[in-house]
C-alpha cells in the first residue's frame, strides 16, 4: 500500500476512535449538563416540547427559592458536620488500631485481624436493625451522636492503613524509643506525618461516602433540624414533584461539594477505589 | 486487589517490644475505640439479629416471642418475597454484564494512546461520586414522559413516547439503565488497574510472532484479565443485590411494586412495619446469598493465584 494511504488511513481511524469515545463521555456527562442547565431554566423553558437545552435566560433566583422552599443551609451543616466528625473520628480510630496491627506484638492479633477483615465481607443491611435498636437504646434515635458514632470505626480503614504502615522502615522508629519516646508518640509524630497519602485516601473516601450517605440518616433521623442533604433532597421530592427547576436548584446544591473535592482529589479517591473494589 | 494484600509481608515485630503481658494492654489501648464501635455496631449486631430471626417483635413492646422457624416459613411462603428476589436478580442480570462490557470498552479505549486521556477518566467516573439521591433526581427528570430527555431523543428514532417510571413493563429497564450510568466508571477504573497490569513483554513477543490485535486481544488480554474479571463480576453482583438508595428515591419500589427489591422490601419491614423479626429473617437470607458470591469470589483467588499478572 502507498505509505501517505496507510498514514491517512490510519489518522482516520484515530479520529473514528476520538469521536466514539469523546461520544460516550458526552452521554455519560449529558445529566450533570442537563441538571445545570435546568437548575437556572425559566419555568417556560422547563416545561417545554422538545427539550430546549440552553436557558433563554438565567435565573440564578432558582438557588434562593430553592432555599426559601427548604432549609438547604442547615441541611448542608449537618452534612458537612456529620462528614468531617466521622472521617476525624475514622482517621484517628483506624491510626491507632493500624498502628496495633502493624507493630505491636500481642497475642492473637493475627486472629483478631483476620476477623476484623471478615467483617468486611458483611453488608451494612445485616447489622442496620441491631445497629438501630441500640441507638434506640442509647436514646440516640433522632440525634447527631446517632449518624456519627456508628461510623467511627472502619475495618477498611484500618486495614488500608495498616498495609501502608507495613511499608514504612522501621530503623525510622527505632531511634525514637532509643530517645525514650512512647508508642503513641512515635504513630503520632513519625508514622502519621509519612502516611499523609494513605491518610488522605482514607480521608477522601469515609467523606464522601458519609456525604452521600442516604439509608442511615433516613433510617436514624426525623427531625427536620437534622437532616442532612441527601435526606433533604428526597423530602423536597415528595413536597415539589414537578418543579423540575427547583429540584434540580437542590441536586447542584448537593453534588458540588462531592464534585468539589473529587476533582482536587481524584488520585486518592482512585486508589481507594482501586484497593477495595467497593464504593465506600 | 485484596489478595494481593494478604500475601504481603507479615508485620515486623519491633525489637524494643517487651513482655506479652504488658504488650496486650498497649494493644488493648490502641484497639479499644475501635473495638467498642466494632462490637456495638457489628459484632453484636450479627448475633442479635440472627436470634431476632427467630422471634416475633415490633420493637416497642416488652413481649418478644420466640417463634422458631416460622419468620422463615413465612418468608419462603410470600409470593411477595419471591416477586422481590426476582426483582433484584433481573436487576443484577440486567446492570452485571451490560456495565462490565462498557466499563472493560472504556478501560480498553483509555490503555490506548488518545487526547484527553484525565478528562475521559473523570468524566466517565464522575457519577460514581456523586450521590444517589441526586442522580435518580437528574433521571427522574430524564425520563419525565412528557418533557423529558429520553422520551425526546427515542422520539427522533420514531419510537413512541414511553412513560418510563409509570409503566409497570419499563421502570426496570429506566432502573437498569441508571444503574449501569451510575457504576460503570468503578469498574472501568478496575479494568484499568487490571490492564496495567499485563507486563508489556507478553505483547512485544506477540508483535515478534506477528499477532494481530484481535489475536493479542483474545490470547493475551482476556486470559490474563480474567482473575480482575471475576473479581468485578462479583463485586458489582454484591452491590447490585444491596440497590436500594436510587430505588427509592427513582421509583419508590413501584409503579405497582415493579421496581422493589429485597432491600427495600426489608427496609419496609423493619422500619415502616416494624416487624423486627420478620426483617432480621430477610437480613439473613441476603446475608445467605450474598456469603456464597463471596465464598465464591475468596476460592476462585486461591485457585487463580498462580495466574495473575503481577
Amino acid at each position: 500500500m502507498n505509505p501517505d494511504l496507510q498514514k491517512s488511513s490510519r489518522l482516520f481511524k484515530d479520529i473514528i476512535f476520538h469521536i466514539i469515545v469523546y461520544s460516550l463521555a458526552l452521554v455519560t456527562i449529558a445529566p450533570f449538563i442537563w441538571m445545570l442547565l435546568t437548575s437556572v431554566k425559566d419555568i417556560g423553558d422547563i416545561f417545554i416540547y422538545p427539550p430546549k437545552w440552553l436557558p433563554s435566560k438565567l435565573h440564578f433566583e432558582n438557588f434562593s427559592r430553592a432555599f426559601q422552599a427548604a432549609p438547604f443551609g442547615r441541611y448542608y451543616l449537618n452534612s458537612i458536620f456529620v462528614a468531617v466528625s466521622v472521617t476525624l473520628g475514622q482517621l484517628f480510630t483506624c491510626s491507632m488500631a493500624a498502628y496495633a496491627f502493624a507493630r505491636l506484638q500481642f497475642k492473637g492479633r493475627d486472629i483478631l485481624f483476620y476477623v476484623f477483615l471478615g467483617t468486611m465481607m458483611i453488608p451494612y443491611q445485616v447489622t442496620m436493625i441491631p445497629s438501630f435498636m441500640v441507638l434506640y437504646w442509647l436514646g440516640w434515635v433522632d440525634s447527631y451522636k446517632a449518624m456519627i458514632v456508628p461510623g467511627l470505626a472502619s475495618a477498611f480503614g484500618t486495614f488500608l492503613l495498616r498495609q501502608f504502615f507495613l511499608t514504612i522502615p522501621k530503623e525510622l522508629e527505632e531511634a525514637a524509643y532509643i530517645d525514650g519516646c512512647s508508642k503513641f508518640r512515635v504513630l503520632w509524630q513519625i508514622i502519621i506525618p509519612l502516611s499523609k497519602p494513605a491518610l488522605a485516601t482514607l480521608a477522601i473516601f469515609t467523606f464522601m461516602g458519609t456525604f452521600n450517605d442516604f439509608i442511615w440518616a433516613l433510617i436514624v433521623v426525623n427531625s427536620e433540624h437534622l437532616r442532612t442533604v441527601q435526606l433533604g433532597l428526597a423530602v423536597f421530592r415528595d413536597r415539589y414533584v414537578t418543579d423540575w427547576d427547583l429540584l434540580m436548584a437542590g441536586s447542584v446544591m448537593a453534588t458540588l461539594p462531592i464534585l468539589i473535592v473529587f476533582f482536587f482529589a481524584q488520585k486518592y479517591f482512585i486508589k481507594g477505589i482501586t484497593l477495595s473494589g467497593i464504593k465506600g | 486487589m485484596w489478595n494481593k494484600f494478604l500475601q504481603r509481608k507479615k508485620p515486623v515485630i519491633h525489637p524494643s517490644a517487651g513482655t506479652s503481658g504488658k504488650n496486650i494492654f498497649t494493644a488493648l489501648a490502641f484497639l479499644s475505640p475501635t473495638l467498642v464501635i466494632f462490637c456495638t455496631f457489628i459484632l453484636f449486631p450479627v448475633f442479635f439479629s440472627f436470634y431476632l430471626s427467630f422471634h416475633k417483635w415490633n420493637m416497642f413492646s416488652s413481649d418478644r416471642a420466640f417463634i422458631g422457624f416460622e419468620n422463615y416459613r413465612r418468608l419462603f411462603t410470600d409470593p411477595e418475597f419471591w416477586m422481590v428476589l426476582k426483582h433484584t436478580l433481573v436487576y443484577t442480570l440486567g446492570t452485571v454484564p451490560l456495565n462490565m462490557v462498557i466499563a472493560l470498552l472504556i478501560a480498553l479505549a483509555l490503555n490506548r494512546r488518545i487526547a484527553g486521556k484525565r478528562f475521559l477518566r473523570t468524566a466517565f467516573f464522575t457519577p460514581v461520586i456523586i450521590s444517589p439521591v441526586a442522580a435518580a433526581l437528574i433521571w427522574r427528570w430524564i425520563y419525565d414522559p412528557n418533557f423529558g430527555l429520553l422520551n425526546y431523543f427515542t422520539g427522533l428514532f420514531g419510537l413512541p413516547s414511553v412513560n418510563w417510571l409509570n409503566d409497570p413493563n419499563t421502570a426496570m429497564i429506566a432502573l437498569i439503565i441508571m444503574g449501569v450510568w451510575k457504576t460503570v466508571g468503578i469498574n472501568m477504573v478496575l479494568f484499568s488497574a487490571g490492564l496495567q497490569g499485563i507486563p508489556d513483554n507478553f505483547y512485544e513477543a506477540a508483535d515478534i510472532d506477528g499477532a494481530g490485535r484481535w489475536a493479542k486481544f483474545w490470547h493475551i488480554t482476556v486470559p490474563m484479565l480474567s482473575p480482575t474479571t471475576f473479581f468485578i463480576m462479583i463485586m458489582s453482583m454484591i452491590s447490585s443485590f444491596q440497590v436500594f438508595d436510587i430505588v427509592y428515591v427513582l421509583t419508590s419500589g413501584g409503579p405497582l411494586g415493579a421496581t422493589k427489591v429485597i432491600v427495600f422490601y426489608m427496609y419496609e419491614y423493619a422500619f415502616k412495619f416494624f416487624e423486627m423479626g420478620y426483617a432480621s429473617a430477610v437480613a439473613y437470607i441476603f446475608f445467605a446469598i450474598l456469603a456464597i458470591l463471596t465464598l465464591l469470589q475468596v476460592k476462585f483467588m486461591k485457585t487463580r493465584a498462580g495466574y495473575r499478572a503481577i
